[in-house]
């Protein structure tokens, strides 16, 4: 078999410590409240929805319609803002403290961008109103997609994609289809870094490729040596993250780049660390094929606690043509969208999904673009890099960087040799940061390093947050040294909870409320 | 620049702690050809009320669907969101966090999570829901997938009421897998014409209630002959609201129930974000696509909530992950569950009786127009009409005169040959004077 | 009892074998919370995968140790995974195998070959 262990404890380890928390009588912690599920808050005939009476029946439907009790309880409003505010007590998020996770790009969410996507004219549109009432829809779309073929000095840009995997997706698909229009179909393989994001691998085997991997260099690039070995007629393409999921710039991109092309494969290009270059470097002149752009990492859409995200890709002209319908082009009379993969879009390989995308993202992104500039932008690059090469040089104090020669990206990775001997693991560390108030930083993550820690601390911490982080690590790190072992192995102490079972939840799956004793309410 | 905290006294400082002399030095990995001195060709930054006002000039060339009389549907519905769906969305523990992967200080987003599941398993009368994927169109591919793993067949057959998008969508997905995709014809009330589709080598059919064209169907028998067959039944719904009145996919044999989200909680946002509703039958969890949240314990024995069953996902499986997905559409589940918590059953029901009425009421009147035909024979709130010009011809008509006057057909699929058909939606927003307005206007317009 | 360099063991009884996972397989793979087992009937080649075995974090193929025909699987295993940690090389066996070729079963190491092969690691 192979042995996949890469994993991590996820059962809590010992008894329960109380040590550092005095129990209350209610579950409560302070302004935490102990929240109910809303099936268990009551209200099975109760609405916060005023609504009048309808005067016709549904007779004309039969027996279409649905006689049981569906099982939904309702709140009223002053109800429904207690519960959700209560739930958000307990969830960490940018405003409130540095949030470094790697690879994730946890930046601040600047407020008017919210505002700009629920002005009526973006947020109370229809998808299928006619083209003529939707002219400022499409200029936005237009003015986005120039942006961002200008920021990354590519000719094309496909909006549609739902997410940076998505993007991944649609990226692949343009090969793919590309590869069959010129006769190259038989090119069945991908090769990507063993230090690629999860979802390269997953969407190459998606699209019925094999993924095969290359070596990585002891300074954590990609292995030139390794790569043209295995370039060949058999190879679609090659999936590289740049920069690279250790926070490095890929020096020898343009040699990448050249051994793909003159293998006959594309260069398809994960940009979920473009944020680390945007207005420094333009993927266009590094070779690049296609590369998607996550919004919500470089251009700052909101998380929103797991999506929605967005991620168009940005084409060469040699895949260009394929891409998924549909898009917007000047015409005589202001812009038109072309729809369909027809006439015009003959080589297109289809739709994505409904629709034209994720539309309120495009006007949350734009309205950044727009606030920062070409010079705030180039900014942001470099105070991402400056921010993470200062947590790096500050944090070498206590912990072992990764790659300690030359400078990192917008991200610093540190591995485990420095908590050797210490009984203290990367799990362990993360917990205990969060007693002090800290998110954890991107762990075990890339898989190449050991006991990986991935710190992206992004341009919009201040340096005095930087130094708040940098204090509370280091004094974590003196104590794991010290061998104040249970502060970490226990943590978190201070959480709304404490480590969770997942091993439970994983074997004996709960999915979803089910009602202990109430037959009224149990599932058609 | 009013987001970007550090002052040039600050960078000064922390490159002398890095040790370099500038912040070239950070940059020298990138290969020197690509190295850019000057600025892109773009503008300088803007301050805030200069960007506002470039947005509020974009939108304003928009037409917004409460500015008068409004019938589009077709996958999307403009209905009422209470105020607080909005203020709440917007805290900043739920706007500005991440997907709860440490689930000690993520427990507001996980327990919506599991009350959303619960919510969308009861609505769709399934076993269990997962976290939600983008939207309605990519839960269908993705249902389609997981049936194909499922039974390990390679053949889809989608209904002739199937939105041509999600169609579309299902098409590019399967031609990816190389799975084979039997698209029947768009009709008006023909979902029951599938079950003649279906041989041993077919994974899964799929089919739409309401469909399309609003049709609702009682898809039972459909269920049966699928699984007689060793198929899965895949039913799709576009308007979640429709769940309050009609027959849920469970309590008709659904095996995979998806539907668009939209409806609840979310606005029509131009086509996006949206959010995706996907069940099943939990014999099949294992093979369902996107995140799941699970009860469990913490080291004290409190309940909490995790993501769970994570070995599916394209972070732990890589390339034999069931999907890659990596996100999902967690600000619009939320704002869909606290929605779906305010209206509670009761309001539901009553929310999905008022679109029912406004679309009778609709259909009453516009069978009144002289040319007009009302072609759906069973409906929840929306209708398909005959129309005695081109359908695209009369919405640009109607829009001309500030009616937004519904969604022609051949703009969805020109090749049907039902360039004479027009879909027309009615909601709990649609007032019987607005359904007098488009009556009115289109007499006036015909008879011109 | 004989293993594999990849952790599997195989128990021929006649030309019926038992297949599972090893002791330091399942202490390696943590808390066992799911495995995928093969339909009965099916035939396997050396190497192929035949089972998923997954812990929370983690999921890992077991492959096929010997040519055969899966006869019968451990259906306990599904309601309860656990078994594999508790009893690996006992109540935790993944399948039963029809094998045509027994005597490539003693070309597989012996458990002090094993043992062996495992202080290598």
């Amino acid at each position: 078999m192979t042995m996949n262990s890469v994993g991590r404890p996820t059962r809590p380890e010992g008894e329960p410590l109380n040590d550092y928390l005095h129990p209350t009588l209610t579950g409560a912690r302070g302004l935490l409240q102990d929240e109910a599920l809303i099936f268990e808050l009551g209200g099975w005939d109760k609405t916060g929805v005023d609504l009048e009476a309808p005067e016709f029946d549904a007779s004309d439907l039969g027996d279409l319609v649905r006689a049981e009790p569906i099982g939904l309880p309702g709140l009223s409003e002053p109800e429904a803002m207690r519960h959700y505010v209560r739930l958000s007590q307990k969830n960490h998020a940018i405003d409130l403290a540095l949030y470094p996770l790697g690879s994730c790009t946890m930046k601040h969410n600047p407020r008017l961008n919210e505002k700009a996507a629920r002005l009526p004219g973006f947020g109370d549109v229809h998808p299928l109103q006619p083209i003529s009432t939707v002219q400022g829809a499409l200029a936005l779309m237009d003015k986005l997609a120039h942006w961002l073929k200008t920021l990354t000095g590519m000719p094309a840009v496909a909006l549609t994609p739902k997410a940076g995997a998505h993007g991944e997706l649609c990226g692949l698909l343009c090969i793919r289809a590309a590869h069959e229009a010129n006769g190259q179909g038989h090119r069945k393989t991908v090769l990507t870094p063993t230090s690629a994001h999860g979802t390269n691998p997953a969407t190459a085997a998606f699209v019925g490729y094999t993924v095969q991997e290359i070596a990585q260099t002891a300074d954590g690039r990609v292995d030139l040596a390794d790569l043209e070995a295995k370039l060949g007629p058999h190879v679609a393409a090659i999936m590289v993250t740049n920069p690279n999921t250790c926070g490095l710039f890929e020096r020898e991109v343009v040699e990448i780049a050249r051994l793909t092309h003159a293998a006959g494969a594309y260069f398809y290009c994960d940009g979920a660390n473009f944020n680390a270059i945007v207005g420094r470097v333009r993927p266009g002149d590094l070779g690049v094929d296609a590369m998607h752009i996550n919004l919500h990492k470089t251009f700052s859409t909101p998380h929103g606690g797991g999506g929605p995200g967005a991620g168009p890709v940005v084409l060469s002209q040699a895949l260009a043509p394929h891409a998924p319908t549909p898009w917007v082009v000047h015409g005589d009379d202001g812009f038109e969208l072309v729809e369909r993969a027809e006439g015009q879009a003959e080589a297109a390989f289809g739709r994505m999904c409904a629709f034209h995308g994720q539309m309120g993202m495009f006007v949350r992104a734009y309205a950044y673009m727009l606030s920062h500039g070409a010079d705030g932008l180039r900014q942001v690059a470099e105070d991402a890099v400056l921010n993470a090469n200062y947590l790096k040089a500050v944090l070498s104090a206590e912990m072992s960087p990764a790659f300690p020669d030359g400078p990192c990206m917008h991200e610093a990775l540190f591995d485990d040799a420095w908590l050797e001997g210490t009984g203290v693991t990367t799990l362990d560390f993360a917990k205990a940061m969060i007693d002090e108030g800290f998110h954890p930083m991107t762990m075990y993550f890339p898989l190449v390093v050991h006991g990986a820690m991935l710190i992206e601390p992004t341009e919009t911490e201040p340096k005095a947050e930087l130094d708040r982080f940098a204090d509370a690590l280091l004094k974590l790190a003196r104590a794991a040294k010290a061998g104040d072992v249970d502060r970490f192995k226990g943590a978190p102490y201070h959480a709304p909870l404490r480590r969770l079972d997942e091993t439970q939840a994983a074997r004996k799956p709960r999915l979803r409320w089910t009602a202990p004793e109430a037959p009224k309410m149990a599932a058609e | 620049m009013r987001y970007l905290p550090l002052t040039p006294h600050d960078r000064a400082e922390m490159l002398a702690t890095i040790g370099v002399a500038s912040i070239d030095d950070l940059f020298v990995d990138v290969p020197a050809a690509a190295r850019r001195g000057g600025l892109v060709d773009l503008p300088l930054h803007a301050g805030e009320f200069e960007v506002e006002r470039e947005m509020m000039e974009l939108a304003g060339r928009n037409r917004s669907a409460g500015q008068g009389p409004f019938f589009c549907g077709a996958g999307a519905y403009k209905h009422h969101v209470p105020a607080s769906v909005d203020h709440l969305i917007q805290r900043s523990e739920f706007l500005t966090s991440y997907t709860p992967y440490q689930p000690e200080i993520a427990q507001g987003t996980l327990q919506v999570l599991f009350e959303f599941q619960t919510q969308v398993a009861a609505l769709t009368g399934m076993e269990v829901a997962n976290a939600s994927l983008y939207d309605g169109s990519t839960a269908t591919a993705e249902a389609v997938m997981m049936a194909s793993r499922i039974t390990r067949r390679n053949k889809a057959v989608l209904s002739p009421g199937l939105h041509p998008h999600y169609a579309e969508t299902v098409q590019t997905l399967a031609h990816a897998v190389g799975m084979d995709i039997e698209r029947m014809p768009l009709a008006i009330d023909a979902e029951a014409e599938v079950v003649a589709h279906i041989g041993p080598d077919t994974a899964c059919v799929v089919v739409q209630t309401p469909n399309l064209f609003g049709t609702a169907t009682d898809v039972s028998k459909i269920a049966a002959a699928a699984q007689a067959a060793g198929a899965l039944l895949i039913v799709v719904t576009t308007e979640a609201v429709s769940y309050g009145l009609l027959k849920s996919p469970g309590a008709m044999g659904a095996d995979i129930a998806v539907a668009e989200g939209q409806s609840i909680g979310v606005g029509l946002n131009y086509g996006g974000p949206y959010v995706g509703l996907f069940a099943c039958r939990e014999k099949y969890v294992r093979q369902a696509p996107g995140r799941l949240c699970g009860e469990t314990v913490d080291a004290d024995g409190r309940r909490g909530f995790v993501l769970t069953l994570s070995t599916r996902e394209q972070h732990i499986r890589r390339d034999k992950a069931t999907s890659n997905i990596c996100t999902n559409s967690g600000l619009c589940a939320l704002a869909f569950s606290i929605h779906m918590s305010l209206l509670g059953e009761a309001g539901l029901r009553r929310l999905a009786a008022l679109n029912h009425q406004a679309a009778r009421r609709l259909a009453a009147r516009i069978a009144e127009v002289p040319g007009f035909q009302v072609l759906t024979p069973r409906y929840f709130n929306e209708i398909a009409v005959r129309t005695p010009i081109p359908a695209e011809h009369l919405v640009q008509l109607l829009a001309d005169h500030g009616i937004l006057g519904g969604v022609p057909v051949s703009r969805l699929d020109p090749g049907a040959g039902m360039d004479d058909v027009l879909l027309l939606a009615a909601t709990e927003l649609t007032r019987p004077a607005d359904i007098e307005i488009l009556a009115r206007a289109t007499t006036r317009l015909l008879s011109q | 009892m004989r293993f594999t360099k990849d952790h599997e063991w195989i128990e021929l009884d006649g030309d019926m074998a038992t297949v599972g996972i090893t002791a330091y397989a399942a202490e390696q793979l943590g808390d066992v919370v799911f495995v995928e087992l093969p339909s009965v009937g099916k035939t396997l080649k050396t190497g192929d995968g035949m089972a998923v075995v997954e812990s929370v974090k983690a999921a890992s193929d077991v492959y096929a140790p010997i040519d055969g025909e899966v006869t019968a699987v451990n259906d306990a295993l599904s309601t309860n995974p656990e078994t594999v940690n508790g009893s690996p090389e006992g109540d935790g066996w993944f399948a039963k195998v029809k094998v045509a070729d027994t005597a490539a079963i003693e070309a597989l190491m012996d458990r002090d070959a094993y043992e062996a092969f495992l202080q290598t690691l």
